[in-house]
């Protein structure tokens, strides 16, 4: 096994940055972390890989994203206007795949969010396929596999 | 406790005297004495929707359900007849069955390895020599509850002695056989499902489906997020739109009246929103009138269909619910389609779901704030009522001579709660 711990770092602080824009609702600069073809993806089934002739949670392409983003921060929402805090931890960041345009990323993800008093906690598999670019990376594909996909979720009124 | 707060008057109340004709008391949201009583008097005594054929579409197929508490199996055998089947070994009480649904060629209980056939008849006993004398494997298949279906919607009942489906269902048929057409001349299919909870109770969500009033607050900035020909069409609080109370609890409420019959008015322009999956559609060869019947489908029809006590055919998907206690509710959002039906149709279907249903959809994080709300809410004061009186004032007959009141009424819900009141005064047997 042959750690290359220089990409490593390089996207757990890319991952880190993302994970921090998203806690702090800070959509519009995480809108801009995308690769315009990018799709942001949360199954239902952990297992599935056509992920566009599957129902997801969500299945978003860069409008679909922009629209998202919009309803959170439209003031319109009785539920985005009353979640609470989100705090993130990323960590367990393994590079499965390495090309020149491309780099597959595993790690674990654990959300935790304050809702109406109570703590819900989301624990999910990520994987990321990121562009490397002159100054870091774009996101090509987030796919977030939460272990509620098998069971019962809370609804949710942020980005994962 | 939540129901310390209830004072002494309404305990001495029973829950079928807290259902008045325009309002019912907040204990019944809250009362877990009163939930206990739904689950026998009400869900162990009527028609409960497991599932759609389509979901065990072939020999060795089954997905689980619950009515009720009670865990279930929903089974297709060798020879392609369905079985609802209680998951619980006859040995000594373990789930025969778990996950949402796969394919089989027996259930083998894992405890003690005893085999069920999918008809739920008992197979194989590992080491018998000890039973010899002492039991009789065709006494003990798992066991098997009545069902029946109609235009491929599953129900199953505790009641041997209930009345046929079909009777139960009534004035309800005749919107179902409408709902089905969104498979856009395909047999409809399930097509996958989002699964969320909420913590309030399950006649919350009963009565939401049926309660238009809400769309435009709550689903302001769903709204927001579409072009203005699809915006127009969701501002149906001022059009002709009716709600219309089918009896046995059943109601329908119809937003967008011009979505009622989807094999209709198929000359009808396409919209701008369904452009892609129209030209798509044409891509594969598909000829124009398909093309237009195809995404008049798409759409999904103008109504929600509301099935006492746990299921809802809401506009273009089921919406199932499951009492889990009296302050937490299990909700699936089923997606739908057409079997056979083009790849681009199903897709489409696919991604409107996305869009506003589901845990992480655009439209039911904000039923789920509205519906917590409530919950929390209605605990607040010793007494009080919850009110569902809207509409009373107009009512009229419809042409089936149901009572009607405008779309955005509660004519719905006081169907729906008389069906629950008639249900909960039944004396114990
Ligand atoms: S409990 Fe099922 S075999 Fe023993
Ligand atoms: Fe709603």
């Amino acid at each position: 096994m042959n750690i290359n711990t220089d990409l490593v770092n390089k996207v757990t602080a890319f991952i880190g940055y993302e994970a921090d824009l998203l806690d702090h609702k800070e959509y519009q600069a995480w809108l801009s972390l995308w690769d315009p073809k990018g799709l942001y993806i949360v199954p239902t089934d952990n297992k599935e890989t056509n992920y566009e002739d599957s129902v997801n949670l969500a299945l978003d392409d860069a409008d679909m994203r922009r629209m998202r983003v919009a309803r959170l921060e439209s003031g319109e929402s009785v539920s985005a206007g009353s979640a609470g805090v989100t705090v993130r931890m990323m960590s367990r960041v393994r590079v499965l795949e390495e090309t020149a345009d491309c780099v597959v990323v595993r790690c674990a993800m654990t959300l935790n969010e304050l809702r109406h008093g109570n703590l819900v906690t989301y624990p999910a598999d990520m994987e990321y396929r990121l562009q490397p670019t002159d100054n870091g990376f774009v996101i090509e594909r987030k796919v977030v596999k939460l272990m509620h996909a098998e069971s019962f979720l809370r609804t949710v009124s942020f980005i994962f | 406790m939540m129901s310390e707060l209830i004072d002494v008057q309404s305990i001495s109340l029973k829950a079928a005297d807290m259902v008045e004709e325009g309002r019912v008391h907040k204990s019944l949201y809250s009362d877990p004495d009163i939930f206990t009583e739904e689950l026998d008097k009400v869900f162990q005594n009527t028609w409960v929707f497991v599932g759609h054929e389509s979901e065990v579409a072939e020999a060795g197929s089954f997905k689980t359900a619950y009515i009720g508490q009670h865990p279930v199996i929903l089974s297709r055998d060798r020879k392609k007849n369905t079985h609802v089947l209680l998951n619980r070994c006859r040995h000594r009480g373990a789930t025969v069955c778990e996950g949402r649904k796969g394919k089989t060629k027996a259930f083998t209980c894992p405890y003690h390895g005893w085999g069920y056939a999918l008809d739920g008849s008992l197979r194989a006993v590992p080491k018998p020599e000890e039973y010899e004398g002492v039991i009789d494997k065709s006494e003990l298949p798992l066991e098997s509850l009545r069902h029946e279906s109609y235009q491929g919607l599953v129900f199953a009942t505790f009641k041997d002695d209930i009345e046929p489906l079909e009777d139960f269902l009534g004035g309800a048929k005749k919107w179902i056989d409408l709902f089905v057409k969104q498979g856009g001349g395909y047999p409809l299919k399930v097509l996958g499902e989002h699964r969320f909870n909420f913590p309030g109770n399950w006649k919350i969500q009963l009565e939401n489906t049926t309660d238009a009033y809400h769309f435009p607050i709550v689903h302001k900035s769903f709204v927001s997020s579409l072009d203005d020909a699809t915006q127009d069409i969701f501002d149906f609080l001022d059009g002709d739109g009716f709600v219309e109370d089918l009896g046995h609890g059943h109601s329908v409420m119809v937003m967008i009246p011009q979505l009622v019959d989807l094999e209709e008015d198929l000359d009808q322009p396409i919209p701008a929103r369904f452009e892609e999956l129209a030209q798509a559609l044409r891509d594969e060869g598909q000829d124009e009138e398909q093309v237009k019947r195809l995404v008049r489908a798409a759409h999904g029809t103008g109504f929600n269909l509301n099935l006492f006590p746990n299921v809802s055919c809401s506009m273009a998907f089921f919406r199932v619910l499951r009492p889990v206690s009296v302050g937490l509710t299990e909700i699936q959002h089923v997606a739908l389609g057409g079997e056979g039906a083009p790849a681009p149709f199903n897709r489409k279907r696919m991604r409107l779901h996305e869009h506003f249903q589901g845990p992480m959809g655009f439209g039911t994080p904000d039923d789920g704030e509205a519906w917590e709300r409530v919950q929390k809410g209605s605990i607040a004061g010793k007494d009080g009522w919850i009110l569902v009186n809207r509409g009373l004032g107009h009512l009229h007959t419809s042409e089936d001579g149901n009572v009607a009141g405008a779309v955005c009424s509660e004519t719905g819900m006081r169907g729906a709660y008389q069906q629950y009141k008639k249900m909960m005064a039944a004396e114990e047997k």
